[in-house]
Formats: C-alpha cells, sequence, structure tokens
C-alpha cells in the first residue's frame, strides 16, 4: 500500500518502538526510501529521544543519593518493617 | 551528578528476589542496596510530576521510606520496580494536591487537545546530533526546557517510557492508565518535542542553510 506522509507520521513512535505490523513496516520503509522529509522526522525524532533519554541531560541535584540514603539510614535506625 | 544504575537486567530480578527476603528477615541495611539501582528513575519520575527540584527529592526520600514501610506488602507479582514507581507516583500525586498547585488528572481524563492530531516539524536532511554535544550546557538546557514544557500528562509518559526505558505496561500501571493511552501520549510527546526542538537543532548545527523551514506546503 501507497503511504502519505501523514500516515507515516502517525505511525512513526510505534516504528521507532519495532510494534508496528510487519506489513505496516514493509509499507513504512518503502515510503522511508524515496522521501526524504519523512526520513527526516524518523532521523530527528530518534535522535532527540536518544539526547533526552541521556543521564546528562537530567542530572541529579548535587547530594541527591547521600540525602536519600541518611534518610533511610534514619528510618532503619527508627522503625521496624510492618 | 550522583551515581545512579539502570533499571533493567533480568539477574538483577533474582537478586531482588532474594535481597527483599533477607531485608525481610532482619538485614534491613540491605535496603540500602535494593533501591541504589533506582536512585535516578524516583528523582526523574517524581521530578516529571512535581516539576520542582526540592519537591522530587523529597517525593523520593518519602517513596524510599514508604517502600520500606510496605516491605513485607509486596508480592513479587510485579517487578520490584514497578513496584516502587508506583509509590513515587502516588507520592508525587499527593504533594501536588497538597500543594493545590496543579490539577490532579482523572485516570482516564481526556484533556483538551487530546484527540487532535500530532503533526512533527517537516524538514529534510537530518544531521545527526551526537551525544558529545551533551557537552554543552545550552543544549542540555534546551533540551530540559522542551521537556518541561510538555503537557503534564505526556510528559509523565515520555519520562517513564523514553528517560527510564519502562515498557509500555509497566508505565501503564505506575500511572494508572491503560496501554493504549501510554502508547498515544508518548507519540505525542515525541511528535511534541521534534516539532519544538528538531528545527531549532537543526539550525543551531547548520546556520548556514538559511531559509530551509517551512518551504514545505503543509508546514
Amino acid at each position: 500500500m501507497e503511504l502519505m506522509c501523514k500516515h507515516v507520521w502517525a505511525r512513526i513512535s510505534e516504528y521507532i518502538d519495532q510494534s508496528v505490523p510487519v506489513e505496516v513496516r514493509e509499507d513504512i520503509e518503502r515510503h522511508l526510501e524515496h522521501c526524504e522529509i519523512c526520513s527526516a522526522v524518523l532521523d530527528s525524532t530518534r535522535n532527540i529521544i536518544v539526547l533526552t533519554a541521556d543521564n546528562r541531560t537530567f542530572e541529579l541535584p548535587v547530594g541527591y543519593s547521600e540525602r536519600l540514603h541518611e534518610r533511610l539510614a534514619r528510618e532503619l535506625g527508627s522503625e521496624e518493617i510492618e | 551528578m550522583t551515581a545512579a544504575g539502570t533499571t533493567t537486567g533480568a539477574t538483577k530480578e533474582r537478586n531482588e528476589a532474594g535481597l527483599i527476603a533477607r531485608i525481610l528477615g532482619g538485614e534491613k541495611d540491605l535496603f540500602h542496596e535494593l533501591i541504589r539501582p533506582y536512585e535516578r528513575m524516583l528523582y526523574l519520575t517524581a521530578f516529571s510530576i512535581v516539576k520542582n527540584e526540592t519537591d522530587a527529592e523529597e517525593c523520593a526520600q518519602d517513596a524510599v521510606v514508604n517502600a520500606y514501610r510496605n516491605l513485607a506488602k509486596f508480592r513479587g507479582d510485579s517487578k520490584f520496580s514497578t513496584w516502587l514507581v508506583t509509590i513515587v507516583v502516588n507520592e508525587a500525586r499527593q504533594k501536588l494536591r497538597k500543594a493545590k498547585r496543579a490539577k490532579e488528572d482523572s485516570l482516564d481524563e481526556v484533556i483538551q487537545g487530546e484527540e487532535e492530531e500530532y503533526t512533527p516539524a517537516p524538514l529534510t536532511d537530518w544531521r545527526e546530533i551526537p551525544s558529545e554535544a551533551l557537552e554543552r550546557k545550552e543544549l542540555r538546557e534546551t533540551l530540559q526546557k522542551a521537556v518541561a514544557e510538555l503537557p503534564d500528562i505526556y510528559r509523565q509518559v515520555f519520562t517513564l517510557r523514553d528517560l527510564q526505558e519502562m515498557n509500555v505496561a509497566e508505565t501503564a500501571k505506575a500511572l494508572g492508565v491503560n496501554e493504549n493511552i501510554v502508547k498515544v501520549r508518548l507519540h505525542r510527546a515525541r511528535m511534541m518535542l521534534q516539532k519544538s526542538l528538531a528545527p531549532y537543532l537543526k539550525k543551531s548545527t547548520a546556520p548556514e542553510r538559511k531559509g530551509f523551514w517551512g518551504r514545505m506546503p503543509w508546514s
């Protein structure tokens, strides 16, 4: 089936997650072969996911881990498990 | 940046069951080890809901204490990580309610615009931005801002699915929505991010190609 760009866009997230049915995947790949816009949309979306998921993008506050374990240590020192 | 691990690994699940049994058996200090791989997940999940660092950290701490106190109620029918993230989601939502800073999403709430189609920014010739570029503070801040500006329900799903790599079923369970809603919201979150970020990122990495945007008739 010949897909239009908007049909590919509607499936991009599922395509990235490899959760589209195989026949749809093949249609999308045929479309991507000749459509530089959809290829760029797909590549940019993937790239943005990789960049935002990188641990450097969202850093934890300085001292967060230490404070978390200090709080837990206080809890462990004062209470019994129910 | 503090040390934090990932949330996946089949072998770890077996070890966790053993750890949990030992903690319940009295070796309570092992709880520190049990939660160590999830520190980042706890914070990011809370942050995606309460949207400020201080509250997110407090929620993470409260969730850890709560998880410890209720550990005996963990039955192992879901993964420990899913159980833990459900606790931090609840802590964060409670905090929001108390602060009355925002309305809580009802579970399967349809917000205005949720039925709309979301289209990406059309562009051609994407040149990949390598992860090394994240050394630039400006890029990190741009990405943070774009995620922060997502509507709450989309940001929460995006955080669990893409930042923490939880699967659809785990995300649905943690947020109390069905799996289809997770898929739809994730798709929209990704499209919104692509739309807000791709033109900017492309422009900032290829300034010589001005006038490139918006040439498509349907853009």
